[in-house]
């Protein structure tokens, strides 16, 4: 490991103990905190602070040190968690946050930022307090050789089975000890099985115990047992003279032989690791708290994307082998049809399997989200509370890293924009505290994260105001609220009527939602005045694969994402009616949609005039609430591969990618949201189109 | 012994030969990755008319061109006997329709020629130079010239 890839293993980790953190502080301001969790936070604190002493991190490790100083006031009871105290150790969790971002990226502390959350931590510490603490913290960034005062600690170490399993090695831990100070090691092996029938191959029986010497503190001490301390049981006492021997005799000529008893570690690796499936590991950790942390893999993502390309071929393979199939005419009752049922299935649990891999749970970017509304509503001066909602709900890591910086952009409009001032709140009877909730959940091959606010709701009048004054629309144009609310989305749009320090900085709600679609996802408003705004975010549940729906157009096979198809429908000439000179309007429960020819508008052939022999897909868009396909055949539905075009070719329009069939042969996919704007991307004239559809419609 | 790079020495240089438009042309064969057969194409909307439309290669989407078309002949008919040339420039992946290849012609690279000066149009824009043979010559395909970064938007 080079010097680099320990510090890139350094901020890794922290992101783990910053979002253990912020869970912690969370669960605090919730009031379901016990013990335990503010155990917690201070260990996080504590480990990062701990570790970024070894990389000389000096801003971080004086941060993290008046910080962990407080939480231990706290954990020692003698701080009360009121909500004041709350709000500023929250605000230090920021902090630290940015701090470990700026040392990542090698830049110097923002003071302007720290120092005041600096003082308002020192503020809840006696003088005394922070004194007394700096005083240990010197002495750990300084080093134990010249200080006179010096103490024996006795350590009791004894690894578990997940110690060994991830690779530590006792021998280490016990140089490391030897590199602080003259050490005496023994081992115990009092927990040895008796019979050697029941020895587990790889659980930890040995204890060691190690007296270091010369010691002023603990602190180097537990240093060294700092990445390990979950995995093990760790006792270390302040040692007086006389007990010295009292555990010695314990040292054990048991079950085992006494060549295994002296080696330092047992050795792992050459055990035959088929050798037991239900080991019972509950007596190693009994008297630890139950969260540990949970067990990853770090992989390179390009190994993860290769297996994902090759089940893309897998899947592709499983189509042409079932057409193979159905060519062959086999009589229903052969065998090989249910092996083939047998193989898709299995075929597209691999692939679920592997998209599993890439997929991350929402939680981090909600916690992200839960600092940016605290910063909104700082700068704004009103109260929110977000709750997030869902939080275990698993997207696309693609999806994840995307999605930070629309949903940022959104929570604050929504602070800034939606929620009222708590003065304002409280004249028209809602509380004070406004609430914004952001949750996130899976319906049916969808994500779904919403963002919902109980604020004044959209200001229809203003956006239209604006919209007339920056020419996206004309002074005379009569829109629906729907009309009006998409508005929002126009590119060049924003209602901040100053720039404030929160939106209003040149990024409008059109950023928001290109790069939703470009996860291949739509976004929508709804909102009721006075009561609130909600949007709502729908992506696909992975990127590499959808279910689609094989279709004919015009002679070519193509296929439309089912994600937006509401209903196929076979027209009648009653359900039909004609519009201007080429359009038709579909009539479906009392509503009229526009009818558009697919195979026309992708050029394939001219337009036709007859629709009754043809199948309508009812689809819904972002930017028209809902139009009708018309194709000219349904074949199957079934699940494709998505090949972009974007490198071989570049883009098309209405034409989101590719796909393979079981033939071989390449099938478009459509893009309904595209194909469904009209020719022009003027909004303008979108709109006016639409209402005049509308219009005539009624 | 290694010798010196000389960028005036004379290199030994194989190319391909084929027909498009009924002129002779070649490719440098390094650029070539594979020559099939034709296959029927998925067609492309809004495409340019050299665009033929797009193949499965081995689960790859690989957009097919019409040489002549492209070159600014008359636009092949695609037949069985028709020939897709694959080739590989600049990380982008490209089939090139002609109407046959003839061989592989190696030759030293001092009997390349610059391309006389003439009336500029589509063809003559994609000639890297020309190599005399015998009673005739060959124009040197120049594939970067000929394919710009992005197709879609070239129309």
């Amino acid at each position: 490991m080079t010097d680099s890839a320990i510090l890139d293993a350094f901020f890794e980790e922290c992101e783990d103990l910053l979002v253990a953190l912020s869970d912690g502080l969370e669960d605090m301001r919730e009031g379901k905190a016990d013990s335990e969790t503010v155990n917690a936070v201070f260990r996080s604190v504590h480990s990062i602070k701990g570790a970024a002493g070894a990389f000389s991190l000096e801003d971080l490790v004086s941060f993290a040190h008046i910080f962990e100083t407080v939480l231990d006031e706290v954990r020692a009871g003698k701080l009360s968690t009121d909500d004041a105290l709350l709000r500023v150790l929250q605000r230090a969790g920021d902090i630290l946050a940015d701090l470990v971002d700026a040392a990542r990226d090698g830049l110097p502390a923002d003071a302007e930022q720290v120092d005041p959350v600096v003082k308002e931590l020192q503020s809840f510490l006696g003088e005394d307090g922070l004194v007394e603490e700096e005083f240990v913290f010197e002495a750990l960034t300084l080093g134990f050789d010249d200080t006179p005062i010096t103490a024996t600690y006795q350590v009791q170490f004894r690894p578990g089975r997940e110690f060994y399993a991830t690779g530590n090695d006792p021998a280490l831990m016990i140089a490391a000890l030897q590199d602080l100070g003259p050490c005496t090691v023994r081992i115990l092996g009092g927990d040895l099985p008796q019979d050697f029938a029941d020895f587990q191959w790889d659980e930890g029986y040995l204890t060691w115990q190690i007296d270091v010497m010369d010691q002023q503190s603990d602190l180097a001490i537990r240093e060294v047992f700092q990445f390990v301390d979950d995995l093990c049981d760790l006792n270390i006492t302040e040692q007086f003279d006389d007990e010295t021997d009292a555990l010695a005799q314990e040292i054990a000529p048991l079950g085992v032989p006494a060549s295994n008893t002296e080696q330092p570690a047992p050795d792992v690796t050459q055990v035959p690791v088929a050798a037991s499936a239900d080991v019972d590991d509950t007596p190693v950790k009994a008297d630890k708290p139950a969260k540990r942390p949970a067990s990853t893999l770090r992989v390179d993502p390009e190994r993860v994307d290769r297996l994902i390309n090759a089940v893309g071929e897998l899947i592709i393979n499983q189509s042409v082998i079932s057409q193979r199939i159905d060519e062959a005419g086999l009589p229903n009752s052969a065998e090989l049809h249910g092996d083939l049922d047998d193989y898709k299935l299995l075929a597209r649990e691999i692939q679920e399997g592997v998209m599993a891999i890439r997929a991350q749970p929402v939680k981090p970017l909600f916690q992200r989200m839960l600092r940016i509304a605290r910063e909104a509503a700082d700068a704004t001066g009103k109260e929110v509370n977000l709750v997030t909602e869902g939080d275990a709900t698993e997207v696309d890591k693609i999806v994840v890293e995307r999605l930070a910086d629309p949903l940022t952009h959104m929570i604050r409009n929504a602070i800034d924009h939606g929620i009222e001032k708590p003065q304002d709140r409280i004249s028209t009877g809602k509380p004070a505290t406004g609430t914004l909730r952001l949750t996130a959940s899976q319906r049916s091959g969808s994500i779904v994260i919403e963002i919902i606010d109980d604020g004044a709701g959209l200001n229809r009048k203003r956006i239209k105001e604006i919209a007339i004054n920056k020419g996206l629309i004309s002074a005379d144009m009569q829109l629906t609220e729907q009309e009006i609310d998409h508005l929002l989305f126009a590119p060049g749009f924003s209602t901040a009527a100053e720039v404030t320090n929160l939106s209003g900085r040149g990024v409008g709600m059109d950023v928001v939602k290109t790069a939703i679609t470009a996860l291949g996802g739509r976004i929508a408003i709804s909102s009721i005045t006075g009561q609130g705004t909600t949007f709502s975010i729908t992506l696909p549940l992975t990127l590499a694969v959808m279910d689609g729906m094989i279709i004919n157009v015009g002679g070519q096979t193509m296929v439309v994402p089912i994600s937006s198809i509401l209903e196929t429908i076979r027209p009648t000439k009653a359900d039909l009616s004609r519009i201007g000179l080429h359009s038709q309007l579909l009539r479906i429960r009392g509503d009229y949609v526009p009818i558009i020819d697919l195979a026309e508008r992708l050029g394939v052939r001219p337009s036709s005039e007859t629709m009754t022999d043809r199948v309508l897909l009812l689809i819904q868009t972002e930017s028209v609430t809902q139009c009708a396909l018309a194709v000219d055949d349904i074949f199957d539905q079934r699940q494709v591969v998505v090949k972009s075009m974007q490198g071989s070719y570049g883009e098309i329009a209405g034409i989101s990618g590719a796909t393979i069939l079981g033939d071989g042969k390449i099938a478009l996919i459509i893009d309904p949201d595209a194909i469904a704007a009209a020719p022009t991307t003027e909004l303008k004239l979108q709109i006016q189109a639409q209402r005049e559809v509308a219009h005539a419609a009624t | 012994m290694q010798q010196h790079e000389d960028p005036k020495a004379a290199k030994q240089i194989e190319f391909v030969t084929l027909v498009a438009g009924g002129q002779s042309f070649c490719i440098e064969i390094t650029q070539i990755r594979e020559i099939r057969r034709w296959t029927p194409v998925t067609l492309l909307p809004h495409s340019p008319p050299y665009v033929l439309g797009v193949i499965n290669l081995r689960g790859a989407v690989i957009p097919i061109l019409d040489l002549a078309a492209k070159l600014g002949f008359q636009a092949i008919e695609p037949t069985e006997r028709h020939v897709i040339i694959i080739i590989s420039v600049e990380e982008r992946i490209v089939g090139l329709l002609v109407e046959s290849v003839s061989e592989i012609l190696g030759i030293s690279s001092d009997m390349v020629r610059e391309t006389p000066r003439t009336e500029e149009d589509e063809s003559t824009r994609a000639i890297d130079g020309i190599i005399p043979t015998g009673d005739d010559m060959i124009k040197i395909l120049s594939l970067e010239a000929l394919l710009p970064a992005k197709l879609a938007t070239a129309a």
